[in-house]
């Protein structure tokens, strides 16, 4: 039974469903491409020189590391651009160049690449990154300072730095801001994380095509809502109610497109929702009680410390013995 | 082939095809002019053997390879034995390959007639194990094997095979025949037929109950259908055999209900032929006629560097050679165009869970698949129930890093039941 033609053997299954991480990473760049295109238009050409500065550099660092490491190209993945995409959009248009580089080779390299590339991360990249800088130069992700010398047709008050200082302020600073007008964009912050509505849409849109889990986004805003509402039931004078923490800061670039990083969230049903709620709880906490301004930078990190743990909770495999 | 939607938020259903399309084309084979039968046993070459090259063989003879078989098979032709050589199978099993040129006059064979004089089990073990089907009654011969429930499966396990369900059509009368049959030469009572969803109506009248499965691929595995159907779980590293349930395939049970009523060994067996553009096509044709023939006969072209499956696409095998016979067992034909190959990547795992949503028993695959990449086999035993998987291969059909899971999972099994064998001999 010797056959003349050389036929291809392998193991079942033979068919495959067609999705692959190019796709994915892909559609995730389009999705959060309006967004940012809007922060663009909105912040002018240094917006542009840092979104570009940020695709490019992480591209760059991500062929460097491929080199150096001596492992197969990653940049046609698509997943360095996406890292450099979604780290601009949460910066300040203003943001100097080479802040900007040094982010990138931190996301990249500590936050993706040491621990064994794309898949591997125990941190979400961008977060890492925005994390360390915000310890190491507070003043470059101030938006009030870095945005000072634009002319804003609405009011260019930070709102959660406003929120805040509550207290502070004259009552009724917080009022200023309508959700109809945050949602529209209309707040000071970064890039692409002010325009509240086409973040929406494009995590709408990943949701259907099933990139990420509507379980991770959802738990997270109610996380972020429930415990606002808390806040501002018990002391309306000081703490705002939830139109502002839902959306203004990274609370939706955080949720639909930060939080749900693949290697860094759960799989599991009750896990992710776990995970979400946690998310949006210290992000609220840290807003309110903790030293930093916007809270979501340190509540994603710590619940990615978390998902492991989280990622135990899992239906018993059936036909399992003891 | 069968692809992702395009949205994603609806799960992929990948449903059992109805067989109802695919049955206007059904085609009748002619006897080939050569036959061959793989025999799962050794073949003895010394004097005593009893089968040499030469022997005139007639059509519905048994085939015996060694003076103590272990297995045989029934020759669907007339003529002489031309080879006899032997054949490695999938996964290292050992088989002796016997080819049979066609003397052109078709002579019966007539032990079966006087055997089928009075049903029993062990006339039935003896002469009806290598029908279509491969209906497995040797499962019964050895004492106190506990089987208590019988489920005749008319859905087929893979998905795009459609070829049970074209026997639970065609052939009801012989089914008819062949449960009661079963039932008398078994002695077991409680049997049960399992029909797709969609077909539950109208079989009533074959002497069993029906009980519907799912028409989602994989409800209709047997230990999914035990699970979902009987409502028993079977533990891992159990059989359902040992669990009390002995599973047959329609076309088994069909073709044992032929065989008592015609006194004739039938050799017929279906087909499900999976075509390169995606069509798919039923076929009746006889045991040990090569899949070359099958092919031509469809004007199937098959190329270098293309697949050809034995079975269907999530759990059949890919085979080496198109002169590979038509066995018992074979359900269907694949053929995949070179272009139509997915290959698999040495990605890593990205996390994204599509394979612990995909799987049918809860195994967490995502933490499962990197413990055996790293080869720490003990672990994901212990840890992550590979021992629960069922081998349905929809994890690595859903992959989006394309990682091989279902053969880091074979390859996992074997590893560890090579070590523990080895301990075993050490001890």
């Amino acid at each position: 039974m010797i056959s003349q033609k050389k036929l291809i053997v392998s193991h079942a299954p033979f068919l495959h469903c067609g999705a692959g991480i190019t796709e994915r990473n892909y559609n995730i760049l389009l999705a959060a491409l309006p967004a940012a295109l809007v922060g663009i238009l909105r912040f002018g050409i240094p917006a542009l020189g840092v979104v570009s500065l940020a695709i490019a550099s992480a591209i760059g660092w991500e062929y460097l590391f491929n080199r150096m490491a001596k492992r197969s190209i990653s940049v046609g993945d698509g997943n360095a651009a996406l890292i450099g995409l979604l780290f601009a959009m949460v910066l300040p248009a203003t943001m100097p160049w080479w802040a900007v580089i040094v982010g990138t080779l931190i996301a990249i390299f500590i936050g993706k690449q040491i621990f064994g590339g794309l898949g591997s991360n125990p941190f979400n990249p961008v977060m890492l990154s925005i994390a360390i800088l915000m310890v190491s130069w507070p003043a470059l992700l101030d938006f009030d300072g870095m945005l000072v010398n634009y002319d804003f047709s609405f009011d260019a008050m930070y709102p959660l730095k406003v929120a805040k200082h509550m207290a502070d302020l004259s009552p009724g600073a917080i009022d200023r801001y309508t959700a109809w007008n945050l949602l529209l964009g209309n707040q000071v912050g970064g890039i692409g994380a002010t325009c509240g509505l086409l973040i929406i849409l494009g995590g709408i849109y990943l949701i259907l095509r099933g990139f990420i889990r509507w379980e991770i986004p959802v738990s997270f805003l109610v996380g972020v809502g429930l415990t606002a509402v808390c806040f501002n039931m018990a002391d309306a004078n000081n703490y705002a109610g939830p139109a502002i923490h839902l959306l203004s800061g990274y609370t939706l670039i955080g949720a639909f497109f930060l939080a749900t990083d693949d290697a860094s969230s759960p799989v599991n049903t009750i896990p992710m929702l776990l995970y979400g709620l946690l998310g949006g709880f210290m992000t609220v906490m840290i807003r309110n009680i903790g030293a930093y301004v916007d809270g979501v930078v340190f509540a994603i990190l710590l619940i990615n410390l978390a998902n492991p743990l989280l990622d135990k909770i899992r239906p018993r495999a059936i036909g399992k013995v003891a | 082939m069968k692809g992702k939607s395009f949205f994603g938020l609806i799960k992929p259903q990948i449903v059992y095809p109805s067989t109802a399309t695919a049955a206007s084309d059904f085609k009748r084979m002619p006897a080939p002019n050569r036959a061959t039968f793989l025999i799962r046993d050794d073949w003895d070459k010394t004097d005593k053997a009893p089968l040499k090259v030469g022997d005139v063989i007639k059509t519905g003879q048994k085939l015996i390879v060694s003076v103590d078989p272990s297995a045989y098979a029934v020759s669907s032709i007339t003529g002489t034995v031309s080879d006899i050589s032997p054949f490695s199978g999938d996964s290292g099993q050992n088989f002796t390959a016997v080819t049979i040129d066609a003397s052109g006059e078709e002579t019966p064979d007539n032990s079966w007639e006087a055997a089928a004089e009075q049903a029993t089990l062990e006339t039935a073990a003896e002469y009806l194990d290598a029908l279509p089907g491969a209906p497995g009654l040797a499962r019964f011969l050895k004492s106190e094997h506990g089987i208590h429930t019988l489920v005749v499966l008319c859905a087929d396990k893979d998905m795009l095979v459609g070829t049970q369900q074209h026997v639970l059509t065609s052939q009801s009368e012989a089914l008819k025949s062949g449960i009661r049959i079963l039932k008398e030469i078994t002695g077991i009572d409680q049997l049960f037929l399992a029909v797709p969803k969609d077909r539950v109506q109208g079989y009533g009248s074959l002497g069993a109950e029906v009980k519907a499965i799912d028409q989602k691929y994989p409800s209709a595995r047997p230990r999914l259908v035990m699970k979902d159907v009987l409502g028993t779980v079977v533990p891992m590293g159990k059989t359902t055999e040992e669990m009390g349930v002995a599973f047959f395939s329609a076309e088994a049970v069909a073709a044992i209900g032929t065989a008592y009523e015609t006194k004739k060994l039938p050799t017929k067996k279906t087909l499900t032929i999976i075509r390169k553009d995606g069509r798919r096509s039923l076929l009746e044709t006889d045991l040990g006629t090569p899949i070359q023939k099958v092919l031509a006969t469809l004007g199937e072209t098959l190329n270098e560097k293309d697949r050809l499956i034995l079975g269907g696409p999530m759990t059949g095998s890919a085979i080496y050679s198109d002169l590979h016979p038509v066995c018992p067992d074979t359900d269907a034909i694949m053929v995949q165009d070179h272009s139509d190959i997915s290959f698999v990547s040495d990605a890593d795992c990205i996390n994204c869970g599509e394979c612990v949503r995909a799987c049918p028993v809860n195994i967490p695959v995502n933490m499962l698949v990197r413990f055996l990449a790293a080869g720490s086999y003990e672990d994901a035993a212990n840890l992550y129930d590979l021992y629960t998987c069922i081998e349905c291969g929809l994890c690595t059909y859903v992959c989006i890093s394309k990682i091989p899971i279902a053969q880091y999972i074979r390859l996992g099994k074997h590893e560890l039941d090579r070590a523990k064998a080895a301990e075993e001999t050490n001890d």
